[in-house]
């Protein structure tokens, strides 16, 4: 079930792509020229300003939404429509809401037809993992807007997806619970070799889970730079704080950021 | 701004909304006893969540919230009563409630029979009303060219007072079930594609998108997804549909038919035999009130978790 670690090729390709939604009263272009390439095995980060066309990008990759123009590639395939190599995690949880947290994480293997009694032991897995132990049959109007992300984030690792894709999947949570899945998901990154692409608005997330860290300006959404993380590949939370090369790659976003929402 | 303002009213119809499957243990649910209403949960790992109401609790409330109407009903039946055994009004307009008791009693084998004849045309015409008003409801939402073409024509057909097709169906069918059951099936059917729709084109949209990462088809999104999160709507849809059918049936009675409890008011409305008027229309009532509440109990069944969220009574009509 496992991703193989070391693949061949790239994982995510993006080339040229320009997203534009176009209503009766006005024109918005989403994305423009977007190149990018994901290596297997990397975890990129991306941060920009709200209404750049990060949750759109993600939605790209996943086949969701169709580019204006540009090709999108995933594990060396063409993108053509909604792609099932992947867990998506959403900026809202979007749960079932009829259904407990552990049914709602086990949609995920009905929907795919998964052998149930290998999900339900994963299910169990990633629940005691995440810290939702005694909430399994919770429905997701009694969970707590950190914990409904957390059964989001559960239901999208359940089969093991070779691509994760993630948009803002801590932004609900407290600081410290944030920062324990924060470790928790470089763990399971470095454990499955998963590649993962993970949009989020805090600097200290970016840099201390991202192999490379891409920064995006203000609409239409481009690529600034991209940064590589020079960290080591296995971080210990507390560490990664300490460490001058965080602190300088830190300032370097943040200044480069505020111009970036600044220029709009 | 507006992006937010129309994001949150999305959440808000989706919480409006949504359905039941399995799954969830029957909770503090159609009672609206005093269970828990949210459950914010200790920290991570810690505990779990107080325990759901017990059945004694339940019983508890459901008293709590009958006490009230069932009180106005007394002074009800006490000022009619009173009224009526003062002949404040003539005997022959309104009886009293023993008078109507009385009827109802010595002509307990007739008004049976015929009480069934309409709640079997009720029933028969509701449950086609039902699957019909569903299937419609799903070729609507999933066919835009059913959408264009079908859903005018089901929205202008509701202007046509169907009461006035009563006459012309027993002209064709007859006097038998027939015309009754096809004159309750079309009162029913409207209330059903209705919410049906609304329901089914309720579903968030990015839960359709994570279906489609799901690599799951059409049927599977439809069962898992799609319907039960339709369910609330359509079960509010369903109530209005069967007090409804039982107006088809008791009209269609009205224009032609031997029996029947609509028959039968007519025959006690041309005998001025107000007792049997009166013991006929509780009879009536007590149909549309035993199939509304039993798909209330379907509803509590099927969605207990919409029900627990729904603050209040349990005899209403989401
Ligand atoms: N389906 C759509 N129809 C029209 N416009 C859209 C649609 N989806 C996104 N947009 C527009 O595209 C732009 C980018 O949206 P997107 O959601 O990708 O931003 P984002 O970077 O994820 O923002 P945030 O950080 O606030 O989540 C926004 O201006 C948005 O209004
Ligand atoms: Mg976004």
């Amino acid at each position: 079930m496992t991703a193989a670690p070391a693949r061949a090729g790239t994982a995510i390709g993006m080339s040229g792509l320009t997203v534009r939604f176009s209503s009766r009263r006005s024109q918005t272009t989403a994305l423009d020229d977007v190149s990018l390439d994901i290596e297997p095995g990397e975890f990129v980060t991306i941060v920009g300003p709200s209404g750049c066309g990060k949750s759109t990008l993600l939605k790209i990759v996943a086949g969701l939404v169709r580019p204006t123009s540009g090709e999108v590639s995933l594990l060396d395939r063409p993108v053509k429509g909604p792609q099932k190599e992947i867990g998506f995690v959403f900026q809202k949880a979007a749960l079932l809401e009829w259904r407990g947290a552990r049914a709602n994480i086990l949609l995920q293997a009905e929907m795919r037809g998964m052998d149930r009694a290998q999900a339900a032991r994963r299910a169990d897995e990633l629940i005691e993992m995440t810290g939702l132990t005694g909430f399994e049959k919770a429905l997701p109007h009694e969970l707590s807007g950190g914990m409904q992300q957390r059964v989001a984030l559960c239901r999208a690792l359940l089969h093991s997806p070779p691509v994760l894709l993630m948009d803002e999947p801590f932004g609900a949570l407290d600081a410290l619970t944030r920062e324990q899945m924060n470790a928790e998901l470089h763990r399971i990154w470095r454990e499955t070799g998963t590649t993962v692409v993970l949009v989020t608005h805090s600097i200290a997330e970016a840099v201390f889970l991202g192999t490379r860290v891409v920064v995006m300006s203000a609409r239409p959404g481009r690529i600034i730079r991209t940064f590589p993380v020079e960290l080591p590949a296995h971080r210990d939370y507390a560490q990664v704080m300490s460490d001058p090369r965080f602190d300088r790659l830190a300032t370097d976003l943040r200044g480069l950021l505020g111009s970036a929402a600044a220029n709009h | 701004m507006t992006e937010n303002a129309l994001d949150t009213a999305g959440r808000k119809a989706a919480a409006a909304t949504a359905a039941g499957e399995s799954a969830v243990p029957a909770g503090n649910s159609s009672t609206g006893g005093p269970g828990p209403s949210t459950v914010a949960g200790p920290p991570p790992g810690v505990g779990g969540r107080p325990p759901r109401p017990t059945l004694g609790r339940r019983a508890l409330g459901l008293a709590d919230s009958l006490w009230r109407p069932a009180l106005v009903l007394a002074a009800f039946f006490a000022a009619w009563w009173f009224v009526a055994a003062q002949e404040y009004v003539p005997n022959y307009l309104v009886p009293t409630p023993v008078q109507v008791w009385t009827t109802m009693t010595d002509q307990w084998s007739e008004l049976a029979r015929h009480t069934l004849v309409t709640l079997y045309e009720t029933v028969v015409g509701f449950v086609l009303a039902a699957a019909l008003g569903l299937a419609a409801a799903v070729a609507i939402a999933y066919s835009r060219t059913l959408d264009k073409a079908l859903y005018p024509i089901v929205l202008f057909a509701q202007v046509i007072p169907k009461i006035a097709i009563a006459p012309l169906l027993v002209v064709w069918f007859g006097l038998g079930f027939t015309p009754k059951i096809i004159l309750a099936v079309l009162i029913a059917f409207f209330p059903v594609v209705i919410s049906g729709v609304a329901g089914l084109r309720s579903t968030d949209p990015e839960l359709l998108d994570l279906a489609a990462t799901m690599g799951a088809g059409p049927w599977r999104t439809f069962r898992k997804i799609r319907f039960p999160n339709a369910l609330p709507h359509l079960m509010a849809g369903l109530k209005v549909a069967v007090t409804l059918a039982v107006v088809g049936a008791v009209v269609g009675e009205f224009v032609g038919a031997s029996e029947g409890l609509g028959y039968v008011l007519l025959l006690a409305n041309g005998n001025l035999d107000s007792a049997l008027l009166f013991a006929d229309l509780i009879l009536m009532s007590g149909i549309g009130i035993v199939l509304f509440v039993l798909v209330e109990i379907a509803e509590a069944l099927l969605i207990p978790w919409h029900a627990s969220r729904r603050a209040g009574v349990p005899l209403t009509t989401s």
